[in-house]
Order: structure tokens, then C-alpha cells, then sequence
């Protein structure tokens, strides 16, 4: 009612007066009537009626809601007064959009990848379930086809569970004069879309039927692979196209916001219509994710431990296989597909925070200073009676102005942030999630709202109602003015200083955390090496013996290629992934105790390999020519694995026996190379490619210098030797690194533009607070110049006085950044939390910088003129 | 003849000018200056309305819903903002006056008691 009224304040005394001159007339109408003159009746209705201005002075009072009044005027006030200054005005605001645009951006992401359930229907039921390998060193094991069988037909505690395979690719070959290319591909099961609860935006999704061995070849795009390759053509469906040399038809499209298993999956197909009979009834083999949807009312702890049961009774089963797993692991699907996320993510979000913070702390010290030089006006206001309270909200209006439009900006900043963020981190999970929605934009008014709240409140610190006298008196010699002031600014900026040290450490630890990682040392030689992925597709090379024919050509039309120096070939490179492993045993060696295994990485590698990344042999030799189809039968081992199994044995000579095949001959042992460049080396063995049981793999070429040049050429030889074929994942080692490293090199970038910004936001606001405290002591320097002190002495004086609360400010930081560094110690590669050498360099950083923007004020408070210095008023 | 503010006027208890005026409007609705002129002559000058007050209430009480207004003509021909009493004013109205009545009838009470 009473907000009605206030909004229309202006109407009802409008039509007040109205009434009021009706009343009048009607008035001086009956004194007429009673005989007196025109003037007499005005005059004795007007005395009559009294003030009409008073009367319209009280209802105005009456329909006024005091608070909003207020605040009216103030926004008003305030932003006259704001804009009166624009620099300062301009300065806040920009200083506050980057500190909430920083922090909303990064909230986008975390609420995005982290927080907001998956768009698949009822997610919370939604679990990715694990084999626990029976030796414990794989907790959170992928399946075995077989495994997933048996937990399908006997547990009871999902409604659906599906399976799947990822990581692969096919090779899809141009159709009308387009290039083959490498799609990225999942196989699963006919059910992981009804798990799931999709279902494809056009056309249908697998059924049972599609997955079978024996049914007509199906698959499914992805949206962005049939907008980009088929044009979005709707009539696309039901037709053939060409993977790995097959024909499989395209039975429907899948929305454009579905990335499962992960982004760049482009298309799916049908499980069991893919792998082999024999890979399905697998019980040791690890290669498949498996997905289940959990019954209402069912636990995802009393369904783990219902699968463990099964699993550990095929395990019994079979207890001379050491690989079959124990027991079952779950976790939920959410957390499977972001859970290596959260610690970086919110490490990233902790430091826009601090930035934030630090932006509050300069735009607080900022009105400080602001507010410095109106205190006289405040003075005299306090003085004819205006309340604390009262001086208190047109501060705290003045920041909600600036953190308003702080705000606004920071949204747009945000905006333009997330833009680049998706751009460079796609290969995240989840990514294609990341937008700007309503609790993103509830959460940046919030923050907008505090900043205001803390950068008022801060600022209001100084304003002392009890300061009337001191304030008007501040002209006087004997006083040196502005005290209080002083104190908070300096507090603020020990805060300021405080958090830019601990941004500095954080920093310093994942910048020398990823020098460390990057320069590790993979066990080959990455520089001037070239890779790219090559696969024969199974329809056109069936035979071992086309496989080989086709490599060995290629190989040897690579070398002879000007410039190419050496070049080889092996299943998986230095760095590029975990690559498979295979069990093992050692004939010469007694027998194992059942249920023991041992394992180790497998590769496939032509005899040149070696040579070809520099990988040095410590002993024997590298397999001879005559290693091909099925007399290969030589094997070289890593430098790791001797020493883990062979200890001080020679290890040339002996045999190795894979599970279920014939007996290999270690014929030499190299240098370790690592799978990952962040974990330590892997027991490898290596066997000779030119067998003809591998497919493809990684191409490696190395020359003497501008090796990048050389991928058109092997590109143009490939497709001379058949022209459907498709390369894919060309990169140099170094890219490869690069792109392993990825994530490492993201976090200490930002964190580091971040801590540069605060330390240059630190450095502008000591020198603000300085020069700011010499021309609040401008009478004082000028006294002890005149009574003798030297100008070095009033330069150590102003030094002294700047470097005192950055000091303070460094030993909180200090300390801070020791509880920081916990914090991030997962993220960090080969460095203590409390590294020496890092919380050294940013003390000496903060010093530095510190006297620099302490000396421009400090040398100025040296050069005072005494004469001018007392003459100030 | 001139009017004086007779001695005896007293100022009104807020409470007592809206019950005056929702009582004043039973008849029908009036204009602002017709209903002082109503309380007034009713009261025999006894009671007077201060211009000051008359306003305030009548907005008040038009606020709470117990009165409509509405701009017509005058018996002078002249326009005039006329207040109309609503069915919850006029349950208001009854409520009032019996809570005055009640009130005069126990201070009588006291009054009539002899000192013992």
C-alpha cells in the first residue's frame, strides 16, 4: 500500500492542491453568501484553513516510505558525485568487472562441468561400475566382456546396464570426392541409450537385434559430424556409408548437447555386431566401461557389493587365471566423467577469489581516499545532526553504484572468457555443457552485491562520528590529519599484499611443477620427431601377410624421402597412452603360485624403431630381418623389466610365454620409455611388428631439422599406396607432450596472469597509499626538514612507513601460502608444497616491488620544499 | 457573524475525526468542505475541525478502504473530490461507535461513583 502510494507521491499532491483550491472556493462561495466583500471572504477562508502548504507538507510526509526516500537521493547524489570524478569512477569499475567477471567465468565452468547433473534422465541413479583387480594395483579397472555378462544375468539390483568401448577410431572413407578421415567412434551396447534415458534426435537408436554378430551393419552419428560431413541432411538416414572399409547404415542422429562417452565421439556402433565372439566371452580381458542404472529404492552400495559377490565367484571359478578380477568397484557416473576435474577447477576458482578479494580491498582503499577529501564536509553534516547511519548509506550507495556496474561489466567479461575457455580446453569432459544460465547470472549479482557490501563496509571503517572537531581543526600545525584513514588504507593494503603473495606461490609451485613435467624425460628423443596414427582396415587386410607388405613398403618409402633420417613404427608412442598390457611368464623361471600374475606393457615395434626415437640398447641386439608373419618369435625387453624380473640375470637368451601363445626369445633390452610423462616408467616388452598381427599404429619419422615439412609427403605416399586410407593425429613429440601437459600448463598460466595482475593491482595501491600518506604529513616533512633532518633520513622515513604494512602483508601471505600450497599439492609433479626455493623468489618479488612503488613518493617527500610545505593550509 | 474558535473547542483525538467522518458520509457522499461544515453545525461549533488534520484523515482513511472518492460537481457548480462511504466502512463505522459508546458509558460509570 504504502509503496503505491510513495511511487505517486507526485499525483496525490497534485490533486491535494486541487482539493484543497475546490475547498477554498467553496469556502469564500459561503462567506460571500454571508454578505463579505471579495477580499474579505478570501482573506477569512484562508485564515480559516490555515497554511495549505503545510497541509500539503504533511501528506507528502505521510505518503514518503522514509528508507526508499533515502535511497533515492542518494543513488542520485551519489551518482552525480561519482561521475563529477570519472577517473577514479572508471578505475573502480574496471578494477571490480575484472574481479567478478574472473570469478563468474570460472563459476560458469565449475557449476557447468562439476555441479549441474547430467542431461540424461534421473541421474543420480546413474552408475559407472569398475572391475577391482586382484592384485589391487588397478582399484578402478575397466571390464571384461565376459564379467559384464555374468553381472547382466545375475545381479538384481539394475533396472538396465549396458556396456561400451572407447578410444578407438574408424576410418571413414569420402564418398563423391571428399577425403577419408578419422572419426572417433564408440562401440556399445544396444541398451546404453534407454540406460541412459536418450534417445537420438532423428531417426532410432540400436535395438537388441541391430546387436548381434550376425545383423545388417548400423550406426549412429553424431550431431556436429552430420551437420559438418552430411550437410545436416535429413535424408541422410538409412543410408550407407564406409567405416574402415565396411558398410554400416546410418539408422539415426544423436542431439547436439550428447557427448557420452566424451567430447569428439562421433560415432556409435552396436557392441556385439563389432567385437568378436571369442572378446565377448572374455573374462580377463579389460577393455569395456560398463554403465548401470540403479533400481528405485537399491543403494549403490548394496549393488557394488552384489556384483563383488558374482565376481568373485567367476574369480573362484577360474582360479588359474590370476586376471580375473576379485571384486566389483562403482562410482557414480558423474563423478567417473568429471571427477579428475575437481581439484584443478576449484583450485582455479579459489584463486579468481583471491583476485576478487584483492580488487574489493583496492576499490575500498580507493573511497577511502575519496572520502579523505570530503571528511570536512562530513564533518559539518555529523555536526548539524545528520546520523551515522545516515553517512553510512550514501557510502555504502557510492560502492553499490560501482559494483553495479562493475557487475554488468564483469557479466560481459565473463562472457567473453568462457568463450576462450572452451576454445582451448577441449578436451575436457563435459565441456560442451559450459554456458551462461540463470544461477550463473543469480550468482554474479550476488557477488556483486557483497563486493559492494565488503568494499563499503571496509571503506566506512574511517569515518568516525566522534572526529568532528579533530576533522574542522585539521588546518592546524599541530596535527597531522586524516589518522584514522591512514590506518585502514595501510590495513587494506597489507590484505592486498597478503593475498598477492599467496596467488605468487601458488603460482611459482605449478609453473616450476609443470617445468618439472615438461622437461621430463620421456626415454626417447622428441626433438624433430614427427607421429601420426595409421590403421589398415580389417575388410582390405585380412591377411598378416597384406599387413606387412603394405608396412614395409611404406616404411622404406619414408626413408627414402630427402631429409628423413630414420623411421619406424610401433603401436603406441613414448607419452601417447597406457597402450594394453598383456600377463607373461618366464620359462626358465620356476613356475608362479597360482593366483599370482605378472604383466607388463606391450608393444609392437618394427626392428628400426629403436633407432628411429633414439631409444638405446643396453644389451643384445634389435630383431633380425627374418622376424615376419609366424616365424617372429623374439621379444625385447625394457631396461625395468630385467631388473624387476631378471634382477642381476642376463636376461638374452631366455623366453618369455604369453598367455596362450608360443614361446618368445629375448634377443635385447632397452632403455625405459615412459607410457605417460607423468608417471614413471612401465615394465615394457616389445614384439616384432612385422608379424602381421598388428593393424597400425603410431609412425614415427625423425630428421636432422624441419620435420613438420615432411608430413605432406608421407601423407602423399600413403595415398599412393591406397587412397581410401585415412592418417589422423599428426603431431610432432613435442605436441604430444604439449598436449599431455595440457592441463598443467592451463592451471599455472592462469594462476599466474592472476597472481600478475593482483601484484600490479598491490604495487598501484601501495603507491596510492603512500603518496597519499606524504600529502597527509606534507606539514610534518616540512617541520623536520626545516629543524635539520637530512633528505635521505625523510626518504628511509617514507620508505619505512610504505614497506611496513607490504611487510606485514608479506608475512600473512607467507603464511597463507603455506596452507595454499596444501591445497594444491595434487596438482603438483615433483615439487614439496613447502618448496624453498619459490616461497624465497616471492618474498624477494614482493620486496622488490614494493620499494619500487614506495620510492617515487618517497623520494617527492624528500624533495619537499619546508618554505611550501608549511605555507599548506 | 464572524466566527470565532470558541474556547471551549478542543483538539480531536485522531481516532474520534475518522469516526466523525465515516459517520458524517452515512448520508451520502460529500466533499471535503462539506464535511467540515456538517461536524461543525452538528456539534454546535463545539467541535472544530482543524484543516491540518481533516486531510490526513480523509486519505488514511481512503488508503484503508473505508472510503472511495471520486471528482464531481458541487452545489456551486464548482468541481470537488466527493468521498463515498464503502461497505467495509460502514462495518467499521459500527464497530467505532460502539467501542465509543462503550467507552463513554464507562467513564460515566466512574464519574457517577460517590466518593466513599
Amino acid at each position: 500500500m504504502s509503496l503505491r502510494r510513495f511511487f505517486r507521491r507526485t499525483s496525490h499532491d497534485t490533486e491535494l492542491k486541487r482539493e484543497i483550491e475546490s475547498y477554498l472556493d467553496h469556502e469564500i462561495d459561503d462567506n460571500l453568501a454571508r454578505g463579505m466583500s471579495q477580499q474579505e471572504a478570501r482573506r477569512q477562508a484562508h485564515l480559516k484553513f490555515g497554511s495549505p502548504v503545510r497541509v500539503r507538507e504533511e501528506l507528502w510526509q505521510a505518503n514518503t516510505v522514509e528508507f526508499l526516500d533515502h535511497l533515492r537521493r542518494n543513488l542520485r547524489y551519489s551518482s552525480r558525485a561519482l561521475l563529477r570524478a570519472p577517473g577514479f569512477a572508471l578505475v573502480c569499475v574496471l578494477v571490480m568487472a575484472l574481479g567478478i567477471g574472473a570469478t563468474t567465468a570460472l563459476f560458469t565452468v565449475v557449476h557447468s562441468v562439476l555441479l549441474k547433473p547430467l542431461p540424461f534422465k534421473d541421474p543420480p541413479r546413474l552408475i559407472r561400475l569398475y572391475e577391482h583387480s586382484a592384485d589391487e594395483k588397478f582399484p578402478y579397472n575397466e571390464s571384461a566382456a565376459g564379467v559384464y555378462a555374468e553381472w547382466k544375468k545375475q545381479s538384481t539390483g539394475f533396472s538396465d546396464l549396458a556396456i561400451l568401448a572407447r578410444g578407438f577410431e574408424y576410418g571413414l572413407s569420402g564418398t563423391g570426392g571428399e577425403f577419408p578421415e578419422k572419426v572417433r567412434a564408440s562401440e556399445c551396447s544396444w541398451d546404453l541409450f534407454p540406460t541412459l534415458g536418450v534417445a537420438p534426435a532423428l531417426g532410432r537408436s540400436f535395438t537388441a537385434s541391430d546387436d548381434q554378430p550376425s545383423a545388417d551393419a548400423t550406426v549412429l552419428l553424431s550431431w556436429g559430424l552430420w551437420k559438418r560431413r552430411f550437410g545436416g541432411d535429413p535424408s541422410i538416414l538409412n543410408q550407407p556409408i564406409h567405416l574402415d572399409e565396411k558398410s554400416y547404415t546410418i539408422i539415426g542422429v544423436m542431439p547436439a548437447w550428447f557427448a557420452y562417452p566424451g567430447p569428439g565421439v562421433q560415432v556409435w556402433t552396436p557392441i556385439q555386431h563389432e567385437e568378436s565372439s571369442k572378446r565377448w566371452q572374455e573374462l580377463d580381458n579389460h577393455m569395456f566401461a560398463v554403465v548401470g542404472r540403479l533400481k528405485p529404492g537399491i543403494r549403490e552400495t548394496a549393488a557394488q557389493a552384489e556384483l563383488t559377490l558374482i565376481t568373485r565367484g567367476l574369480h573362484d571359478q577360474h582360479l588359474d587365471n590370476p586376471f580375473i578380477s576379485k571384486a566389483a568397484n562403482s562410482r557414480p557416473l558423474l563423478e567417473d566423467i568429471v571427477g579428475d576435474y575437481k581439484t584443478p577447477l576449484y583450485v582455479l576458482l579459489a584463486a579468481t577469489g583471491c583476485l576478487l578479494l584483492i580488487g574489493c580491498l583496492n576499490v575500498a582503499s580507493l573511497l577511502v581516499a575519496r572520502g579523505t577529501a570530503r571528511r570536512k564536509e562530513l564533518a559539518i553534516r555529523a555536526a548539524l545532526g545528520g546520523s551515522r547511519w545516515r553517512l553510512l548509506g550514501e557510502h555504502l550507495t557510492e560502492s553499490f553504484l560501482l559494483s553495479a556496474a562493475g557487475g554488468m561489466a564483469g557479466l560481459i567479461l565473463a562472457n567473453a572468457a568462457i568463450q576462450w575457455f572452451v576454445a582451448t580446453r577441449q578436451d575436457m569432459n563435459r565441456v560442451e555443457a559450459i554456458h551462461i544460465d540463470a544461477p550463473v547470472v543469480a550468482f554474479a549479482v550476488g557477488l556483486t552485491f557483497l563486493c559492494a557490501l565488503f568494499a563499503g563496509f571496509m571503506s566506512s571503517l574511517s569515518i568516525k562520528g566522534n572526529q568532528i572537531l579533530s576533522s574542522l581543526q585539521e588546518s592546524s600545525r599541530s596535527h597531522s590529519a586524516g589518522h584514522s584513514q591512514v590506518q585502514v588504507r595501510k590495513w587494506l593494503l597489507a590484505l592486498e599484499v597478503g593475498l598477492t603473495v599467496v596467488l605468487l606461490i601458488g603460482a611459482g609451485l605449478l609453473l616450476k611443477s609443470y617445468e618439472r613435467l615438461r622437461s621430463s624425460n620421456l626415454g626417447c628423443i622428441t626433438d624433430n620427431v614427427l607421429t601420426m596414427h595409421l590403421n589398415l582396415p580389417n575388410a582390405k587386410y585380412s591377411q598378416p601377410v597384406q599387413r606387412l607388405s603394405f608396412f614395409e613398403t611404406l616404411l622404406a618409402r619414408m626413408r627414402a624421402l630427402p631429409g628423413v633420417q630414420f623411421a619406424g613404427i610401433t603401436t603406441t608412442a613414448p607419452g601417447e597412452d597406457y597402450g594394453g598390457d598383456n600377463g607373461f611368464l618366464i620359462q626358465e623361471h620356476p613356475p608362479l603360485p597360482q593366483g599370482t600374475m605378472q604383466f607388463a606393457i606391450h608393444r609392437w615395434v618394427d626392428p628400426s624403431y629403436f633407432e628411429a626415437l633414439g631409444i638405446p640398447f643396453l644389451r643384445g641386439q634389435s630383431f633380425d630381418q627374418n622376424q615376419r608373419l609366424d616365424k617372429a618369435n623374439q621379444v625385447i625387453i625394457s631396461s625395468s623389466f630385467a631388473r624387476q624380473y631378471f634382477g642381476d640375470e642376463d636376461p638374452i637368451g631366455k623366453h618369455l610365454l604369453t598367455l596362450g601363445e608360443r614361446p618368445y626369445q629375448i634377443v635385447g633390452v632397452v632403455g625405459d620409455t615412459r607410457h605417460e610423462i607423468a608417471k614413471p616408467a612401465q615394465p615394457m616388452m616389445y614384439f616384432p611388428f612385422y608379424s602381421g598381427t598388428e593393424s597400425g599404429g603410431t609412425l614415427a619419422v625423425r630428421a636432422s631439422r624441419d620435420v613438420t615439412s615432411l608430413a605432406l609427403p608421407i601423407q602423399q605416399i600413403v595415398q599412393e599406396l591406397d587412397s581410401e586410407l585415412p592418417v589422423s593425429d599428426i603431431l610432432t613429440m613435442d605436441q604430444i607432450i604439449g598436449k599431455s601437459t595440457l592441463d598443467a600448463s592451463f592451471n599455472a598460466s592462469l594462476v599466474l596472469a592472476f597472481a600478475v595482475l593482483s601484484l600490479l593491482l598491490a604495487a598501484v595501491g601501495l603507491f596510492g597509499v603512500l603518496s597519499y600518506i606524504v600529502s597527509q604529513r606534507t606539514t610534518e616533512i616540512g617541520v623536520r626538514i626545516a629543524i635539520g633532518a637530512q633528505r635521505s633520513q625523510v626518504l628511509a622515513l617514507m620508505l619505512a612507513d610504505g614497506l611496513r604494512p607490504a611487510s606485514i602483508g608479506l608475512l600473512l601471505g607467507l603464511a597463507g601460502g603455506v596452507a595454499a600450497s596444501k591445497m594444491i599439492g595434487s596438482l603438483l609433479y615433483a615439487v614439496e608444497p613447502l618448496d624453498v626455493s619459490v616461497f624465497t623468489a616471492v618474498a624477494i618479488i614482493i620486496f622488490l616491488v614494493a620499494s619500487l612503488a614506495c620510492l617515487l613518493p618517497a623520494w617527492r617527500a624528500s624533495r619537499l620544499d619546508p618554505i611550501q610545505a608549511l605555507r599548506i593550509e | 457573524m464572524a466566527r470565532n474558535k470558541s474556547q471551549t473547542s478542543q483538539e480531536m483525538l485522531q481516532g474520534t475525526l475518522d469516526m466523525l467522518i465515516l459517520r458524517t458520509l452515512v448520508l451520502g457522499p460529500a466533499h471535503g468542505h462539506t464535511i467540515t461544515h456538517v461536524i461543525e453545525r452538528t456539534s454546535d461549533d463545539v467541535l472544530q475541525v482543524e484543516q491540518g488534520s481533516l486531510y490526513p484523515a480523509l486519505h488514511r482513511l481512503e488508503d484503508r478502504g473505508w472510503l472511495t472518492s471520486y471528482w464531481g460537481s458541487s452545489e456551486n457548480n464548482r468541481k470537488a473530490k466527493f468521498y463515498k462511504l464503502t461497505p467495509a466502512g460502514r462495518k467499521q463505522l459500527a464497530a467505532e461507535t460502539n467501542r465509543w459508546q462503550e467507552r463513554v458509558a464507562a467513564i460515566a460509570r466512574v464519574l457517577c461513583v460517590r466518593p466513599e
